[in-house]
């Protein structure tokens, strides 16, 4: 076994991005529900202080006061734990940001189980189908720290409605050996391989590299498709690996219903038909940390691999 | 596309800069034939749609015609201006007032109005941001207010000390989202903000005070960080002088006492008429009355 690889929680990258693109654009400013901490904003708020909008614990005014803001001719980006920001508010997701066009970026923080132990309540494992679910709004995963700074500049000039995911849960980087970390609406293969796809996002790209690399040495091809933006989905990449491997695994630390593998079925579909494995979260997962709890949902090397298993029969 | 409710030109309605100049009781006047021409307008367009809430369009009209035609600075040639007033209609589905309103006032042609509802017209039923002069998307409930604070903080921001105005309807206020806002703004003593509760005292489908009481409502304000008026909401020169009042470091809350159906006696304080919509005959003596 090789040492295990270094880890980084991407709220770190966010943070640093955000105060970086603050100090060039005065139009930026961050809104949060007292989430000031666990979004990694105190550093931000002590450089502007005025630009750091802390509502209270009060999801549905956070998002239309940035509606607000952005009228007035500011950019927000708002931080808030992504169970509480997507389905607190909801409503004001849908009419306030992104039916509204306004240049908001959502930052759902800490998404997916990364709050292990405190359970289901503060689990967001459906934001991926209601966000996806929501005309108009870019939805975008980024799976490792140099994925998520180039992510964050991006979503800063975009001019348009965005929900993205900071994970906290600590993960390796995947964009060594990447011309570019994050391309809005591109995925990026960071593995090559004919036999199976796997098409993974956020945590679970590192977990498939492992998979790819330990089938690689029994002579099977896994390739890695890191597919950051959910929402367009880039259909090319998709087709391409449907029509390459004639097999496909989709991968997400979220429910399977509605998610990642949802919108890569159906493209398959429509497209080219392969025989296909989601691998997500199946149900309102027990208690346990967050590692115990991908494990459990064989949301691993290990179980990206019995599905490659199981595809090729 | 003809006009509507006898709206020949938008030349015909006054503008703020004019009416500052005149005496309380001559602009008053101006405000209510103003007024007038607006429910006549929206009688007309919810007659052609058959859809519609004229019950809360008629309660909401005097504070309306007040604010677009005596106080807000805007530009409809530029809505965009970023120094601009901000007005929101928190109670969306009041859209055919805020339509005629931003007709007369230059935002859109008034041969817009007609199509109100048709199919394919920017003209929907509740207002969206496509329509110049429209800030927010509103409809569901309980979303203009804390727009309006975020719009208020961007003031602050900015420097640029626009002010905003949110209408809400009374019933509205049984939203949670609300009093999250009530909060914050007091909180942030942010009186560049005002909101218009347009006290009706009518819902949907019954009272408030029988639904989900509201009152003692000045209080619930006042508690929240702001200051409290209560005032007679279809009295133009009351709600001009309470309009156009500077800020005193509190967000404020204007009670506007209303009637809901204002106008035509046979809509008046009935809750049916929260979006019936009247029949030809209906129509024809809903314009006389709004037309003396």
């Amino acid at each position: 076994m090789s040492a295990p690889l270094a880890t980084f929680d991407c709220r770190q990258a966010f943070a640093e991005t955000l105060a970086a693109l603050a100090r060039q654009d005065d139009r930026i400013v961050a809104v949060c529900n007292d989430s000031v901490g666990s979004s990694n904003l105190v550093a931000f708020q002590k450089e502007f202080p005025d630009r750091l909008i802390n509502v209270g614990i009060a999801e549905q005014d956070m998002i239309g006061v940035a509606a607000g803001l952005a009228n007035g001719g500011f950019i927000p980006f708002v931080c808030a734990a992504a169970p509480f920001l997507t389905g607190r508010a909801t409503e004001q997701v849908k009419a306030d940001v992104a039916y509204s066009n306004y240049h908001i970026v959502l930052c759902g923080m800490s998404p997916g189980m990364a709050y292990g132990e405190l359970g289901p309540t503060h689990h967001s494992i459906e934001d991926i189908s209601w966000m996806r679910a929501t005309s108009g709004l870019s939805v975008l995963i980024p799976a490792d720290p140099e994925q998520t700074t180039a992510a964050v500049k991006w979503a800063a000039g975009a001019g348009k409605p965005i929900y993205m995911r900071i994970g906290r849960t600590k993960v390796p980087s995947v964009s060594a050996g990447q011309t570019e970390p994050f391309a809005y609406g591109t995925a990026n293969i960071v593995r090559a391989g004919d036999d199976v796809a796997v098409i993974a996002t956020g945590t679970l790209v590192s977990r498939a590299i492992e998979a790819s690399d330990r089938l690689a040495a029994e002579g099977i091809g896994l390739r890695v498709v890191n597919m950051a933006t959910i929402s367009p989905l880039d259909e090319a990449a998709v087709i391409a690996a449907a029509r390459e491997t004639g097999a496909i695994i989709t991968a997400e630390e979220a429910l399977t219903e509605g998610g990642l593998g949802a919108a890569v079925a159906s493209v398959v579909v429509r497209h080219h038909p392969v025989p296909m494995r989601i691998l997500g979260v199946t149900g309102f997962a027990p208690t346990g940390s967050t590692e115990f709890l991908l494990d459990h949902f064989h949301l691993n090397a290990d179980g990206i691999i019995a599905a490659v298993r199981e595809l090729r029969g | 596309m003809g006009t509507i409710g006898g709206l020949a030109s938008v030349e015909n309605f006054p503008k703020p800069d004019a009416l500052s100049s005149l005496s309380r009781e001559s602009r008053a006047a101006v405000l209510f034939h103003t007024a007038q021409a607006v429910r006549r307008s929206v009688v007309e367009m919810i007659g052609a749609a058959r859809l519609g809430h004229i019950g809360g369009d008629f309660s909401i009209t005097d504070a309306m015609t007040t604010l677009f035609f005596g106080v807000l600075r805007l530009d409809p040639a530029n809505p965009a201006w970023r120094e601009r007033d901000r007005f929101i209609l928190s109670k969306g589905h009041c859209a055919a007032s805020l339509y005629s309103v931003l007709a007369m006032r230059g935002f859109f042609p008034l041969d817009w109005l007609p199509t109100f509802m048709q199919p394919l017209s920017v003209l929907n039923g509740h207002p969206n941001r496509k329509i110049p002069g429209v800030e927010a998307n509103t409809g569901p409930l309980g979303h203009g207010l804390p727009i309006g604070v975020g719009s208020a903080i961007a003031s602050r921001l900015s420097g640029k000390n626009w002010r905003t105005f949110v209408a809400l309807g009374d019933g509205e206020l049984q939203e949670g989202s609300n009093w999250e806002a009530a909060m914050a703004a007091g909180h942030r003593g942010l009186d560049s903000l005002v909101a218009i509760i347009d006290r009706n005292r009518l819902q949907q489908g019954a009272r408030t005070e029988d639904t989900n009481r509201l009152d003692p409502l000045p209080d619930k304000w006042t508690a929240f960080g702001w200051e409290a008026i209560e005032i007679d909401g279809h009295d133009h020169a009351a709600l001009y002088d309470v309009f156009t009042r500077p800020g005193r470091g509190k967000p404020l809350a204007v009670i506007a006492n209303t009637i809901k159906g204002k106008g035509v006696s046979f809509i008046e304080d009935r809750v049916e008429w929260h979006h019936k919509v009247p029949s030809p005959e209906q129509i024809k003596l809903a314009l006389e009355e709004l037309s003396r």
